[in-house]
């Protein structure tokens, strides 16, 4: 009998050996004379267990991990094929804590399916949202993603529904889906995680984005660090076409949608939407002016929809399951799920999707096992470079949008970046200045001036010249970008900075006030 | 140079008719050349109707673009945030001083160019480098001294 064993192909597996392993597996088995089948699944987001190898067994799959490829011949002398133990036993899967107290609805396929098979996708309840959109009426569409409460998960949190709603109101020859996959925070990989690993779930939320709104035309803006993801992308969209759910007649219902993937070219800035059209133009991703909204003038100028990755591919378990059970999960105005990566110092880094309400400490703690150096988590960042740095005194806050804005912090794509007490505050807000000056586009001011002249305060405040004098200039050149410029790179790098001064003033040589 | 613009040629006429080509062009042209060469901006420019300024305003706003031919390798090394809560900076600083180059610059052998990258989406498994098209995470120095070794190679 074959026995079907799975290893990812996501890249973070990849990054600790997977494909050397996959080798050594089929190698192995051969010469053994064990007949396997090896599946090139996506990864169930448990890091620190990658190489994260699972069996098939009439119970469910039994994995087992970090397998290196000097643990592949213990391994099958121990009988792994047939679910034996083994040091590296974490047993069934799904039974793991860690995976077993997660919500995942955005994430459903992801790390159980062969990524790039749309038989096993729709063996999966693939594209039922969209056979449920396509007997809808537009107008219904929209006012489903507007009932299950959806806001942009790129990290401005604007109610998806109303930006589809604006689009179907214009009218146009042309209109654009255009998916955001512009990736760029740091302790951020959901995105790419769904495009390597389940891509078809993107598709399906840009079709379904496309009829909604009748657009014929998809970009997906993907950045150029993600080769795989690309390569995912590109051979996803090849079958769904093939297969007649894409094109100029999607699944026969006269309704076209064509998807194309662009791909960035390391400018963060174009993570910001109008910045990301100018570049999809073929131009300087230089930032725009709003209004006009890209939803009424966007790329090419035509109305264009302009969503992240994880909005898009959140929308078909919405129309498949109802906006009403997307809505149940979730707190306050933050409805849903947020899938959240726990990433930088941390013992157990990775995925954890969960309804919005958890607290920051049970994520650092229950979920990633305190720091990976085994010293006190001193600080973490949430949102990416432009989130605020939080001490330990707010690791009791909630995931939840409002709260966060209540505590002066973002919570951005979801990314948590935790710090042990070695970290020094005063260089990573200079970091930030440094950052915001590398990547600016030069369009506003406060952004292209402000961050290098803020890296040259600092360093005079690490350098302990006049530092209460220079304190109040940081703050003063802060208030400036906060309120002068035009997107949030210029805007949003006074929250790492003022946050850091503010929580941690001992790094900055002033005492605590 | 004469077959390299005559490759560069080939490509500006498979790409210009799409929507929005210049940055999928600089994308095939550094693909397949291995970066974008400033002798290539007035063919660009004429084809796509731009100004040699305006090819030349792209090229230089994207990082990913370079237009100077690089060593057979590219090392990139994360600089961002989650790596640098692992350690990155002394990665930073031993790769530099094994491969005796800073950011931007190709060893003397023309191995390996040496690039700073900001997030690889591998934060789980900070700190991280990408060699080529893969990544590798939890990187100590004495990986990347392996993984510098066989770029050698």
């Amino acid at each position: 009998m074959t026995t079907k064993v799975y290893i990812p192909r996501d890249s973070s597996a990849l990054s600790m050996g997977a494909e050397k392993v996959a080798v050594a597996i089929a190698l192995e088995a051969k010469q053994r004379g064990l007949d396997v089948e090896i599946i090139r699944n996506g990864s169930r987001g448990l890091y620190w267990l990658e190489t994260m190898v699972e069996v098939a067994t009439e119970q469910g799959r039994v994995a087992y991990g970090p397998v290196k490829v000097s643990d592949v011949a213990s391994l099958l002398d121990a009988d792994f094929l047939n679910a034996k133990p083994h040091a590296l036993s974490l047993g069934l899967t799904e039974e793991m804590d860690w995976l077993k107290k997660q919500q995942r609805l955005t994430f459903a396929r992801v790390g159980i399916t062969d990524p790039i098979s749309l038989t096993d996708y729709i063996a999966h309840d693939g594209y039922k949202g969209l056979k449920n959109a396509l007997a809808l009426s537009a107008a219904d569409i929209v006012k489903t993603v507007t009932d299950s409460g959806l806001r942009g998960r790129g990290g401005a949190a604007f109610p998806t529904g109303i930006k589809w709603k604006t689009v179907l109101a214009c009218e146009a020859k042309q209109k654009y889906i255009v998916c955001n996959a512009d990736e760029g925070d740091s302790g951020t990989f959901s995105d790419r995680m769904i495009m390597e690993n389940d891509p078809f779930v993107l598709i399906e939320g840009m079709t379904i984005a496309g009829i909604a709104v009748g657009a014929t035309q998809g970009y997906i803006y993907l950045r150029s660090e993600y080769p795989h993801a690309l390569v995912a992308l590109n051979a996803a969209i090849a079958s769904a076409t093939e297969a007649g759910y894409l094109g100029d007649n999607v699944l026969a219902s006269g309704k076209a949608f064509n998807l194309e993937v662009r791909r960035a070219a390391g400018a963060y800035v174009c993570g910001e939407e109008t910045s990301l059209l100018e570049s999809l133009e073929g131009k300087r991703g230089v930032v725009r002016f709003k209004p006009p909204l890209p939803a009424i003038e966007g790329l090419f100028g035509k109305p264009t929809v302009v969503n992240n990755v994880i909005s898009l591919a959140t929308v078909p378990i919405i129309l498949d399951k109802g906006a009403q059970y997307y809505a149940d999960y979730g707190m306050g105005r933050s409805r849903g799920t947020l899938p959240i990566q726990l990433a930088g110092n941390l013992k157990h880094g990775g995925l954890v999707e969960l309804a919005f309400g958890i607290t920051l400490r049970e994520l650092l703690y229950d979920y990633g096992g305190g720091s990976a150096t085994g010293k006190p988590i001193r600080a973490v960042q949430v949102g990416g470079p432009l989130g605020a740095f939080l001490p330990e005194s707010q690791f009791d806050t909630p995931l939840d949008y409002e709260e966060f804005t209540k505590i002066w912090a973002v919570l951005g794509h979801g990314g948590i970046v935790a710090f042990d007490d070695t970290v020094d505050m005063a260089k990573m807000a200079r970091y930030a200045f440094e950052f915001c000056a590398i990547e600016s586009c030069g369009k506003c001011t406060p952004c292209r001036i402000g961050a290098t002249r803020g890296v040259e305060v600092i360093d005079k405040i690490i350098a302990g010249k006049d530092t209460v004098k220079n304190i109040k200039l940081v703050r003063d050149l802060s208030d400036t970008m906060l309120n002068g410029s035009l997107c949030a790179l210029g805007g949003m790098t006074p929250y790492p900075v003022l946050s850091a001064m503010n929580h941690f003033p001992e790094d900055f040589g002033i005492a605590n006030t | 140079m004469q077959a390299l613009q005559t490759q560069i040629d080939a490509l500006i006429s498979q790409h210009q008719n799409m929507p929005g080509a210049l940055l999928p062009l600089l994308h095939a042209i550094q693909d397949n050349v291995g970066y974008v060469p400033e002798s290539s901006y007035t063919h660009i420019a004429k084809a796509l109707s731009l100004s040699v300024a305006e090819v030349h305003g792209v090229v230089s706003f994207y990082h990913h673009f370079r237009t100077h031919k690089p060593g057979r390798h590219i090392l990139q090394i994360c600089r961002a945030e989650s790596c640098q809560s692992m350690g990155s900076e002394s990665l930073e600083a031993h790769a530099k001083k094994c491969l005796n180059v800073d950011y931007h610059q190709t060893t003397t052998d023309e191995a390996i160019t040496l690039l700073p990258v900001y997030c690889l989406g591998n934060c789980a498994l900070s700190p991280a480098v990408m060699l080529d098209d893969e990544v590798y995470g939890r990187v100590s120095a004495a990986d990347l001294d392996g993984l510098i070794a066989e770029a050698k190679a």
